[in-house]
């Protein structure tokens, strides 16, 4: 429960999935805002008219997937680091999974890293794809990892170390 | 004596907005800051911000501290005193007592007063809450994030609002374990966005759960163990419930109580409002108290989130100044705008206990 543990309830992420559809296309932004509370950086960052400009700062964010071309831009820029983009078409057998990740070291593109959920239970392992920490990502740097496919909506949070297979 | 227009009290978020506004509408301000740099707690605050990009949205609390620190020290309408502790308000005559790099006395008189000094911490009672080992939530911000030093190795955090998850995750990135973040309320207090962040660390949230007693190692005196139990819906322990944690540090985070001192000596009329976390005075739309010429602006008007003290900052100092003559054209659209942006930020489900606060106050 979101209310007294902070993980979101299957019920709560079916809103926020992106459809399956446009999953089968390519990258797309899964943002995981749950709460009406007053922000609006995700609009801002966006530059392809795929999150809705806000109404109300306190709504939820609203995303015109088809927009979303998945550049990952809003990622860095979300105060609650609830955004993620993931790549269902990155591989036969594997997703790609962006998330924020302001810890260090960072690990090296490559690496191995276990996978977790958002729990923080380690669920496999994944090889990091990409590290951006530019000036854009200012201090947020966007991690991408190849995950199981079916893991794509599970694993949220990477661990460095863990057993080198 | 030393004269002044605009004092303003306090070099938080709130107090540089005050500061900066009055300054552009045309008055002279001295800012007043007992610590020796300006910035208020912003200096703590890595993580980025909320609201839109007019509150400094995605910008973090320790980059906006920046900014606006650079700005007020620049502006040549600004006067600022640093190491400055303003410890007393005679209301006969309008004059404050500022104790000086803790050696001289100044007095000061302003035609206007800001009073933007914050707010406190509150504490809990319970066994042995005085071991080494147990800090509020800001002394261990000081510690890891103004000096760089770690408070030990594994945490209890108590207290689930935004400045307890907003600390675990801090703890977590310096390296140091939190083994659980505990809350005495059935649910969480801060924002859910940084109650995942922390949950997908592995820190579990315990809601409905209080600290009992603390125990010290026997050697060293120092905080070793922690006991805590679960709280019924009436806040009472339940027996039989308590867990034992190993814990060389307790973080109690159970919110702030605005830091009020000055508007009690100036006589301004006070109200217990819990929602806005203490006593906070009675004031108009314009910030100013039932002491005409004395306002309030960030969280001893009422504990709330940063970005809404630096916009209450900006309306007290436009209206301050205003009230002094000063215009620089803009005010009628400056104030507008601020309490626009007040109104957004309050209106939604989390503004509400604000709302109810806020409704308590109004002249």
């Amino acid at each position: 429960m979101l209310k007294t543990s902070g993980i979101p309830t299957a019920e709560d992420l079916a809103v926020r999935i992106p459809p399956e559809e446009r999953r089968k296309k390519g990258p797309v932004v899964m943002i995981e805002c749950f709460q009406k509370i007053p922000c609006n950086p995700c609009f801002t960052a966006c530059k392809h008219g795929a999150i809705q400009k806000f109404e109300d700062i306190n709504d939820l964010p609203e995303v015109n997937f088809d927009n979303c071309n998945g550049c990952g831009l809003c990622i860095s820029k979300c105060p609650g680091l609830a955004i993620f983009v993931i790549d269902e078409t990155y591989s036969e057998n594997e997703a790609a999974v962006s998330l924020p990740f302001e810890f260090l070291p960072l690990p090296r593109e490559g690496e191995e890293v276990d996978l977790l959920d958002r729990s923080g239970k380690i669920v496999g392992r994944g090889k990091v794809l990409k590290v951006r920490n530019g000036k854009y990502e200012d201090r947020t740097p966007v991690i991408t990892v190849a995950v199981p496919r079916e893991l794509s909506m599970v694993v949220r949070n990477i661990k460095l170390g863990g057993d080198v297979r | 004596m030393k004269k002044t227009e605009i004092a303003v009290i306090g070099g938080g978020p709130a107090g540089l907005m005050a500061a900066l506004a009055a300054a552009e509408m045309g008055a002279r301000v001295t800012i007043m800051d007992r610590n020796s740099r300006l910035g208020g707690q912003l200096v703590k605050q890595t993580h980025m911000f909320f609201g839109s990009e007019k509150e400094y949205a995605s910008v973090r609390g320790i980059d906006i501290g920046k900014v606006l620190s650079a700005e007020v020290l620049k502006n040549p309408r600004i006067e600022t005193m640093l190491d400055s502790t303003v410890i007393g308000y005679y209301p006969d005559d309008g004059v404050l007592g500022v104790e000086v790099e803790e050696k001289t006395f100044v007095k000061i008189k302003p035609e206007k007063v800001i009073v933007a000094t914050g707010a406190s911490e509150k504490f809990l009672p319970f066994e042995n809450n005085d071991l080494p080992g147990i800090y509020g939530a800001g002394a261990v911000q000081t510690l890891m994030n103004e000096h760089g030093v770690v408070p030990g190795e594994n945490v209890l955090m108590v207290g689930a609002g935004n400045i307890g998850l907003i600390v675990s995750y801090q703890l977590m990135q310096a390296g140091v374990n939190v083994k659980a973040i505990i809350d005495a309320a059935p649910s969480i207090g801060g924002y859910w966005v940084h109650a995942s962040k922390v949950a997908r660390l592995g820190v579990p949230i315990m809601t409905s759960y209080t600290v009992k007693a603390a125990y010290p190692n026997e050697l060293t005196g120092a905080l070793e163990r922690a006991v805590i139990w679960q709280v019924d819906d009436k806040w009472q322990p339940i027996p039989g419930t308590e867990k034992v944690l190993k814990v060389d540090v307790i973080c109690i985070s159970v919110g702030l109580s605005p830091l009020a001192e000055i508007l009690w000596q100036a006589g301004c009329r006070m109200k217990y409002v819990p929602q806005l976390g203490g006593h906070v005075a009675l004031r108009d739309e314009n910030m100013e108290t039932t002491v005409p010429g004395v306002y309030v602006a960030g969280d001893v008007a009422g504990v709330e989130e940063a970005s809404s003290a630096m916009i209450e900052g900006r309306l007290a100092g436009l209206n301050a100044a205003k009230s002094l003559g000063y215009d620089n054209g803009k005010y009628d659209e400056k104030r507008r705008e601020a309490m626009e942006q007040l109104q957004n930020l309050r209106s939604g489900p989390v503004g509400e206990k604000i709302r109810q606060g806020l409704a308590q106050l109004a002249l």
